[in-house]
């Protein structure tokens, strides 16, 4: 039995469903993404979680023990909130020691187990300080301690990285997950940003309008994506309407626009499909060789990398191409474009969003 | 009842309850005295009649002192929102140092009784006052003007004590605005005239019409400073309720007056928001 | 920003010296050693100062004034702070009725509430007692309490409070330990504008006042208008110093323009 299971959660608030009869579950000691744009009803989802929130429908089973009316209070999960949520009021030690406090923990005992989380996050030195006095990473760090002194069963993280600036993110993102290993708790974080549940997630669980859309891997979320919405949030994707000809064992066949394409095996009928590409996989090739020759409309110089927006028959293509040192395609130039049929992915087509 | 609601009012109850019982029932008590009867020997009777109406708006004595109530604090807001407008312009562009003594200066004497700011204008007004004094030592008149117990010298006063309320307001719409509006409008071109009528002061103008209401609704019920400054010879609808409750000890034409003055007053700030909210809801919140 | 011109700052001090002028006459007039009052004084004397602690009224009536606003907006603060906290955080039925409730003493004039609060505490046999006037004044500061905590109130991160739940905290726990620290600079903003506010109040004041409650405002307006002597202005003056002391206390500790803005709308 997994430690924390998510059993046909819904939360209606009027006629909407900002949670929709949502089921998954997290293994002891993981670390669990659940991803998806604003309003998809994954905070939603962490407040049921967190107490915050009572469910319409549904349950939530941890280490076999069902939630349902027990109050947050009384929960003993770790929560770090998106504003963190310090008491600005309070010393960094008053604020980490307060869940103990409430449990009524020695005074000896508590400034032990202050020291030790404060020295988990690297934050010793400044236990006296109060939080306006720090810059953003390091209230983060305090509001982890905060979340883990208690030693929860449960971490749960709101967009724990979105207030910080892009650097500080990478770092922290490479110190969250230290520090989740360290204090080896089971984690579920609720972000937006999918470089971020790509970097620090055991799984992901991609949510869109309140209902799941695939519960994977990173690696099996961004390979092998399950629908278009999937392909299209996380990392860049070439998507485009197709027909699925003929599907047998050794691959399949494509028409899109006017061109016959092959591609992998897949489980589909024969009918309308969509077919994605990822830009890294695409390779430049002479004008008259590849599978498509298209123009270079704009190219962009990131550093590592070019970015190239090449217009083709079938329509816009993004390509992606390491710096090895070399000008990229100048715009305007005439372009093959390659890639290995196995790279294409094919996906149901998208039904009319609601 | 939700959970959410019944703690919202568990916690409003205290203070419901003494609201309940010490401003709804003795306002309501009020307004039921001013239909009773009075007698000179028999005191408050407990009959209800309209008698006490008919006699306030048949009489044009108590006309008189409505309408000179009114245009009192009318012109009384007008000049406030004519000097604290541009006042508070000043303010919002002054550096932070001066900004802040002015702000003492202007703004504080709010909390300085207002008995006592009155007292100054005495002072200063009084047919032997500093102003009079000072005029006739140099020779520019020779009799003293008349400033005390005149409309004009409760109007100077009350501006006095009314002003802060409208720069106020003004400033606190100043700060709302985006500082770069101006920046912007200069850098297409417009001169600081432009700038002051076209871009500040149409962003302040919720700011002047709250203040003008305050002004106003203070004015219209003011006390102390027509009490000082009018006495007897100059009175107004507050002043004329005080002296039917504690000198005629007529209780019931008192409360019809003071009802009357109650009806007005909510009555214009209530025209003025609707007004307000139609004319600028759109563009403001 | 551009800065202001030569006529700017001409507007600026007479605007000034016109806020200033009866409040610094005031204080000239007390210094005068003559019978009358006069500006300038024709010497400096502290004749009328001494004479204060002659008329023993002014001292009673300034201790009354002083027991009273502590005291009601104390009563205030308490009653408007958990009201603060209902309205301010999220919708309820009847919240805007409440609301308004609350702010209403701002709307009626105060004469109105004079008659009201002397027709009822007569009739309750209440009338000139501290209790009914303490009462009376509570209900007149409510509304300056009420608007600066919930401008605090709506500052209020929500999830520190959930924090401290999820730590444990029991709803007591939360209030004493997150919630009141939080919106402390407005309780205590609110408080001493409510202070000043019935140390000031003469309108409703005067109705409800017997001999033995009289207030600082009531004495010295009864005193204005039958006698002029120098005697008001040197009352006057100590009052004005006592203001300033706690104005420039106040500006220190929460800036005047935010207590008196109060953030919110009126």
């Amino acid at each position: 039995m997994a430690f924390l299971e998510l059993h046909g959660l819904t939360k209606r608030f009027g006629d909407f469903a900002a949670v929709d009869d949502l089921t998954f579950t997290v293994e002891r000691g993981s670390f669990v993404s659940l991803l998806g744009p604003s309003g998809c009803g994954k905070t939603t989802t962490l407040q049921m979680v967190a107490g915050f929130e009572t469910p319409t429908e549904g349950k939530i089973i941890l280490d076999g023990k069902d939630l349902s009316g027990i109050p947050a209070r009384e929960r003993g999960l770790g929560i770090v909130f998106q504003t963190y949520a310090l008491f600005t009021h309070m010393t960094v030690e008053e604020n980490v020691g307060f869940g103990l406090e409430m449990r009524k923990v020695s005074r000896a005992e508590r400034k032990r187990r202050v020291a030790d989380a404060l020295d988990l996050v690297h934050l010793s030195h400044l236990g006296n300080r109060y939080p306006r006095q720090m810059s953003g990473g390091q209230r983060q760090r305090v509001a982890l301690a905060r979340a883990l002194v208690i030693e929860p069963q449960l971490l749960l993280l709101d967009e724990p990285l979105s207030n910080l600036d892009a650097k500080l993110r990478e770092e922290m993102q490479l110190e969250l997950r230290r520090i989740q290993r360290e204090a080896n708790v089971t984690t579920l974080m609720v972000t937006h940003d999918q470089s971020e549940a790509l970097a620090l997630s055991d799984s992901i669980v991609v949510i869109d309008h309140g209902r799941l859309r695939q519960d994977a891997t990173p690696f099996d979320v961004y390979e092998t994506p399950q629908s278009s919405f999937v392909s299209r949030f996380l990392g860049k994707s070439n998507n485009f309407s197709a027909r699925l000809e003929s599907a047998g064992p050794d691959g399949s066949k494509l028409v899109c626009g006017s061109l016959d394409l092959q591609g992998p095996r897949v489980d589909l009928a024969p009918g309308p499909v969509e077919i994605a590409l990822r830009p890294e996989r695409i390779t430049l090739v002479g004008a008259d060789a590849g599978q498509l020759r298209g123009t270079v409309a704009e190219r962009v110089f990131m550093g590592n990398q070019w970015l190239l927006r090449i217009e083709t028959e079938i329509g816009d293509m993004l390509v992606m191409r390491y710096n090895t040192g070399r000008a990229e395609a100048e715009q305007g130039a005439t372009v093959g474009l390659s890639w290995k049929p196995e790279d294409i992915r094919i996906l149901p087509a998208e039904e009319t969003s609601a | 009842m939700t959970s959410q609601t019944s703690r919202a009012w568990l916690l409003s109850a205290p203070a419901l309850v003494l609201f309940a019982v010490l401003l709804l029932t003795p306002l309501a008590m009020t307004f039921v005295l001013s239909f009773n009867s009075f007698d000179f020997y028999g005191g408050i009777g407990n009959d209800l009649s309209l008698a006490n109406y008919a006699e306030v708006l048949g009489d044009s004595y108590f006309y008189e002192i409505f309408w000179r109530t009114f245009l009192i604090a009318l012109i009384t807001t007008v000049i406030c929102a004519a000097i604290g407008v541009p006042q508070a312009y000043i303010l919002y562009r002054m550096s932070p140092f001066w900004r802040s003594i002015t702000v003492l200066i202007v703004i504080g004497p709010l909390l300085i009784s207002v008995v006592v700011r009155t007292l100054g204008w005495a002072i200063l007004l009084g047919n032997k006052g500093v102003i009079n004094t000072a005029l006739t030592n140099i020779g520019l008149i020779e009799r003293p003007i008349r400033m005390m117990y005149t409309s004009g010298g409760i109007v100077l006063a009350l501006v006095h004590v009314m002003v802060p309320f409208m720069v106020l307001a003004v400033w606190a719409a100043l700060q709302r605005q985006d500082p770069a509006t101006e920046a912007a409008a200069e850098s297409l071109g417009a001169r600081p005239r432009t700038i002051f009528f076209r871009i500040v002061l149409p962003q302040a103008i919720p700011g002047v019409l709250s203040g003008s209401l305050i002004v106003f609704s203070l004015s219209a019920s003011a006390f102390a400073t027509p009490a000082i400054l009018g006495g007897r010879r100059v009175k107004v609808v507050s002043t004329t309720v005080y002296d039917e409750f504690l000198n005629t000890l007529n209780w019931p034409l008192g409360a019809a007056i003071a009802m009357l003055l109650l009806v007005a007053v909510l009555a214009v700030m209530l025209s003025w928001n609707r007004l307000v909210e139609r004319r600028y809801g759109e563009v403001f919140e | 920003m551009r800065r202001n011109g030569p006529l700017s700052i001409l507007f600026s001090l007479v605007f000034v010296s016109f806020m200033l002028a009866p409040i610094v006459v005031v204080i000239g007039v007390s210094f005068t050693p003559e019978g009358f009052l006069e500006f300038p004084p024709s010497g400096i004397s502290l004749r009328w100062f001494r004479a204060i602690l002659d008329n023993p009224e002014f001292i009673t009536a300034a201790w009354i004034s002083l027991k009273l606003g502590v005291a009601a907006a104390t009563v205030a603060t308490v009653l408007a702070v958990p009201a603060a906290l209902a309205i301010g955080q999220g919708r309820f039925a009847g919240r805007d009725a409440l609301q308004a409730l609350f702010l209403s003493p701002l709307m009626v004039p105060t004469v109105v509430l004079g008659i009201a609060f002397l027709r009822f505490l007569s009739l309750m046999g209440l009338n000139g007692t501290f209790f009914g006037l303490m009462l009376c004044h509570a209900i007149i500061i409510t509304p300056f309490i009420l608007r600066l905590v919930l401008a605090s109130v709506a500052g209020l991160d929500r999830s520190v409070e959930k924090a401290a739940i999820s730590l444990g905290a029991r709803p007591l726990t939360v209030f004493r330990r997150v919630t009141l620290p939080a919106i402390m600079p407005g309780v205590i903003g609110g408080w001493m504008l409510a202070f000043i506010t019935s140390f000031d109040e003469l309108t409703v004041t005067v109705f409800i006042v017997n001999p033995s409650t009289t207030t600082l405002p009531v004495r010295l307006f009864s005193h204005i208008t039958q006698t002029t002597d120098p005697l008001v202005a040197s009352v006057s003056a100590v009052a004005i110093l006592f203001t300033v002391a706690l104005m420039l206390l106040i500006d220190r500790l929460y800036g005047l323009d935010r207590l008196l803005i109060g953030e919110g709308k009126r």
